[in-house]
């Protein structure tokens, strides 16, 4: 299948027009030592139906579908309302660029303009940028953004929070000279506050901490914010599940300085790991510290209100070297969907949406925990995750579940070591009760 | 026009667009216990199903988009999007998988990622590719940092990045946060790299060289194999900035010109959409040598079984969340599975064709600082129409407007003053590139009759100039119900 749009009458024209007599002429400008004198080796092309049902059968080889499964750990399937798919997928949402031309890019701007109030409304920051990638690189940048406000080096970073999230920190970070100290979680399952204590003085840039943390915990974000601040480091509060703003006090409330994280949840689907889109927020005293796209609001000549991207001279286009990120332009379109998302749900839908994922974990763990060997890790209160201690290694849990057709949960030793035993369980609005007591009742046999 | 209100000012207590199933197991006790949970959420909104599909299609109206029309914005090649590449990437197989699955239960996610990786390395003639990088700069971010972690492995990562003037602004901040100090090389007089000025400046203290090619100019540097030379017989590496691939295609291949490391665009090249600004994607392609740092995880295949490999000793680690931007790739991959062999090759020949078109029309009516050939895109200035007429190349972009053709690219090169950079990709109709032609020539006209209806512009749509100096001083970047009105 080809999208070329010239017939062959139009090449001869336009041939004829630049005074050439065949397209070859146009590539003298390349080196003929190196040019590809050979068909590149690529699989023949496909029509149409030819391409669709190649597709098709590489996503059937996908078995995941098959399965009931309570993974979650940073990837989250909740419901997607039909408007969102249709109205996201219209043509001119999707084929625009970056609304480098404000007048003829007003539906993606005040879009934007509605997707930054969600997030400050959410996240209880005073601003908002049009969002990042993803979480674990918004994570990175705001460490990057705390190290510019401050002026120090050192960042403390919550054991707890997501291991993907805390490695693309690290890749962030190695090569300006940031170091980073890891603050350890206790029984609860959340920050051991004796820890931080101790690590934190004038030296320390920021402190970040995911609340509900990797483990599913709820962390205490208020305490750990105002330690930070005595030696005024600035606090950073990561949410990787979005939908717990639903229902969690907004981190700007409890004293965060800025609050990031990953929007999958409004919207999105898990769709092996993108796009998703990171959201990042801050008090208004470090608005032209944020990274990214900002859209604002102004009149146009006739005093008619409009939206336009701005605060553009924090951006590499015009900074270069100096400017706050290197990223160029954002995840518009998911940021759409999670506006649209969010939009649709509205208040109370949120928050329905919200309370049936504590309600529904807070169900699978007591039914889990309650048999013989099993037992929930951490005392601390939990969102939609939580951890599972089994009397087997979890990988061999894992295994026997998968050949029952259920997917019980992440097996945490990879990325904790002494976890071997421990799985992390994530419910949401999606699974039902008979999902849940399907698993219950599967754990029992492979246990027995 | 009536003005779209905000979503804010027609939301109302109570109304909903949503409801779920009733909660079907018992609520837990003392569910709140421990938790700081949020009273209401002030002002946020609640509508009904049908003022909100309303509201976002007006929205959607006042979009202008490549299935609308021409849309020649330099440098980031906005061809058209094929309709079956979206459906692909939405089937249910894909976007249903979960990233940390078991990987026997997402093979089909794991070989779209590795066909990606093969297809672009015999596309590049690179050696390695990962698919994790988010976009262009994210690319360039990697391969910066795979630069230093090779250096570093022979003993001394350097200091400097060199880069032509004429670079994109993402170039010159990727290598900073990749810990390098930039230096820029001017340009000679024909917009490319000066050879002896390279040779004088490279040295052992310079990691590499980044550089875009053909250039931002359009222009093809033509002695990139030169350029390659000099640059490695100082130890440095050749990074290439693949934002232009679209010239190339099936033409050359940039591993063979002596590229180390490039980033290229799949919502470029490979026609993924650019959805308003993302979500794209950057995969970075490396040589042999730079392999070991590839960030994790790899996808690899064994006997038609697919795996992730994590144990890579030398990785610069991950740069984002899972393996990048993955229903991007399934529409790229679903591209270049529709084009095979001849049709890569064709979007180069006829993106090539379809720029020098419009260069040889307009040549005379436009300015044009450089007079090399160039390749899928034309960088022209507002010379002449400022010099008669004071008008502006952003006056000539909001005029396009109201002719319904989408402006150029003005804000870079910098080295160009005025820019007008015009890339119409090979997808164009010439009956929409002779539209194009007619309404240049029409606004140079109007520029010598009429420059007040330029400086005016654009009359027809939604709103008009809007004021960006106002928005930057005080920055009004959410709603509020006491301030905004």
């Amino acid at each position: 299948m080809s999208y070329i749009a010239l017939s062959e009458k139009d090449k001869r024209e336009m041939l004829a027009r630049i005074g050439i007599a065949s397209t070859e002429e146009l590539f003298d400008c390349l080196p003929p030592a190196v040019r590809l004198d050979r068909p590149l080796d690529l699989p023949a092309a496909l029509s149409e139906p030819e391409l669709v049902r190649l597709m098709e059968t590489i996503s059937e080889r996908n078995t995941y579908g098959d399965f009931n499964s309570f993974l979650g750990a940073g990837a989250y399937a909740h419901f997607i309302p039909a408007v969102v798919d249709s109205l996201s997928g219209r043509t001119e949402f999707v084929t625009p660029y970056t609304p480098y031309q404000p007048e003829v890019a007003q539906g993606t701007l005040q879009s934007i303009f509605e997707y930054q109030t969600l997030i400050c409304q959410l996240t209880g920051m005073d601003v908002a940028n049009a969002s990042l990638y993803d979480g674990a690189m918004a994570a990175a940048e705001a460490v990057l953004m705390a190290h510019r406000v401050t002026g120090r080096k050192k960042v403390l970073v919550a054991r707890s929070l997501h291991p993907q999230y805390r490695e693309t920190i690290r890749t962030y970070t190695r090569n300006i000279g940031l170091t980073l100290e890891e603050i350890g979680f206790g029984e609860c399952g959340g920050l051991i506050t004796a820890e931080l204590e101790s690590k934190l003085g004038p030296d320390v840039a920021g402190v970040i901490v995911q609340s509900p943390n990797f483990f599913g915990v709820v962390e205490d974000l208020a305490k750990f914010s105002a330690l930070a601040h005595g030696p005024k480091a600035l606090f950073i509060a990561v949410v990787a599940e979005a939908v717990s703003l639903g229902l969690l006090e907004a981190p700007g409330k409890l004293g965060a300085d800025i609050v990031c994280g990953e929007g999958q949840s409004f919207g999105l689907p898990p769709a092996f790991g993108g796009p998703y889109l990171g959201f990042m927020g801050c008090t208004k005293e470090y608005l032209r510290q944020l990274p990214g796209r900002i859209a604002g609001m102004t009149k146009d000549v006739d005093g008619q209100r409009g939206f336009v991207l701005t605060l553009s001279t924090r951006e590499q286009h015009i900074r270069r070297e100096k400017a706050t990120s290197n990223i160029c332009t954002n995840q518009a379109w998911c940021a759409l969907r999670a506006t649209m998302f969010l939009e649709t749900l509205g208040h109370d839908g949120l928050r329905e949406m919200a309370s049936q994922n504590l309600h529904k974990a807070r169900y699978a763990a007591k039914k889990l925990s309650a048999l013989p060997g099993v037992k929930l890790r951490f005392s601390g209160a939990f969102f939609n995750e939580f951890v599972l201690d089994l009397p087997k290694p979890a990988a061999a849990v894992n295994a026997a579940l998968q050949a029952k057709g259920i997917l019980g949960g992440l097996a945490l030793q990879p990325f904790y070591k002494d976890m071997d035993r421990s799985l992390l369980v994530c419910v949401t609005e999606v699974k039902t009760k008979a999902c849940i007591d399907a698993l219950t009742a599967a754990l029992e046999e492979v246990l027995r | 026009m009536i003005r779209e209100p905000l979503i804010f000012e027609i939301s109302d207590k109570g109304k909903r667009a949503f409801g779920l199933p009733k909660l079907d197991v018992p609520e837990a006790k003392d569910a709140f216990k421990d938790l700081a949970v949020r009273a209401e959420i002030v002002d946020f909104p609640q509508v009904s199903e049908v003022e909100l599909v309303r509201h976002f299609t007006r929205l959607s109206q006042q979009n202008y988009c490549v299935d609308v029309g021409f849309y020649p914005l330099g440098s980031c090649t906005m061809k058209y999007n094929p309709k079956v590449n979206e459906k692909v990437a939405s089937l249910a197989g894909f976007t249903a998988a979960h990233p940390l699955a078991p990987p026997d239960t997402v093979q089909g996610c794991l070989e779209v990622i590795k066909r990606m990786q093969d297809y672009l390395c015999e596309i590049t003639g690179l050696d390695a590719f990962t698919m994790q990088p988010s976009a262009g700069a994210q690319g360039e971010l990697t391969g910066m940092m795979l630069v230093r972690a090779y250096l570093e492995k022979q003993g001394n990562p350097r200091k400097y990045v060199l880069m032509p003037d004429s670079a994109h602004g993402t170039n010159p901040s990727s290598a900073h946060l990749a810990g390098y100090t930039v230096q820029e090389i001017k340009s000679n007089d024909r917009g490319m790299v000066d050879l002896e000025e390279l040779e004088k400046r490279m040295n052992g203290d310079i990691a590499a060289l980044m550089l875009t090619n053909p250039n931002t100019l359009g222009v093809f540097e033509s002695d990139i194999c030169r350029i390659a030379e000099i640059v490695h017989a100082k130890g440095g590496l050749l990074y290439m900035d693949g934002a232009n691939m679209n010239a190339l295609t099936g033409m050359v291949r940039p591993g063979d010109m002596g590229v180390d490391v490039l980033h290229i665009n799949l919502h470029k090249t490979f026609s993924t959409p650019h959805g308003g600004g993302g979500p794209g994607s950057g995969p970075v392609g490396v040589k042999k040598i730079l392999e070991p740092f590839l960030p994790v995880p790899l996808i690899e295949e064994k006997g038609g079984r697919f795996s992730l490999n994590f144990a890579r000793p030398d990785s610069i680690g991950r740069v984002r969340g899972f393996y990048g931007n993955f229903l991007v790739m399934v529409k790229a991959l679903a591209y270049i599975l529709s084009l095979g062999p001849q049709g890569v090759r064709e979007i180069a020949e006829v993106a090539v064709l379809n720029s020098n078109y419009i260069r040889k029309c307009l040549e005379g009516v436009y300015h044009l600082q450089y007079d090399d050939a160039t390749m899928h895109e034309i960088v022209f200035d507002d010379k002449f129409q400022k010099d008669a007429h004071g008008i502006t190349n952003l006056d000539i972009a909001k005029r396009l407007i109201d002719y319904g053709v989408h402006p150029p690219t003005m804000s870079f090169p910098s080295i160009v003053h005025g820019a007008l950079m015009i890339e119409p990709t090979e997808t164009e109709s010439k009956r929409d590139l002779d539209y194009f032609i007619e309404t240049m020539k029409t606004i140079a006209r109007e520029a010598e009759e009429t420059p007040e209806v330029l400086k005016a512009a654009p009359h027809h749509s939604y709103v008009r100039r809007l004021d960006e100096t106002a928005a930057a001083r005080n920055p009004i970047v959410k709603w509020e119900r006491s301030k905004t009105s």
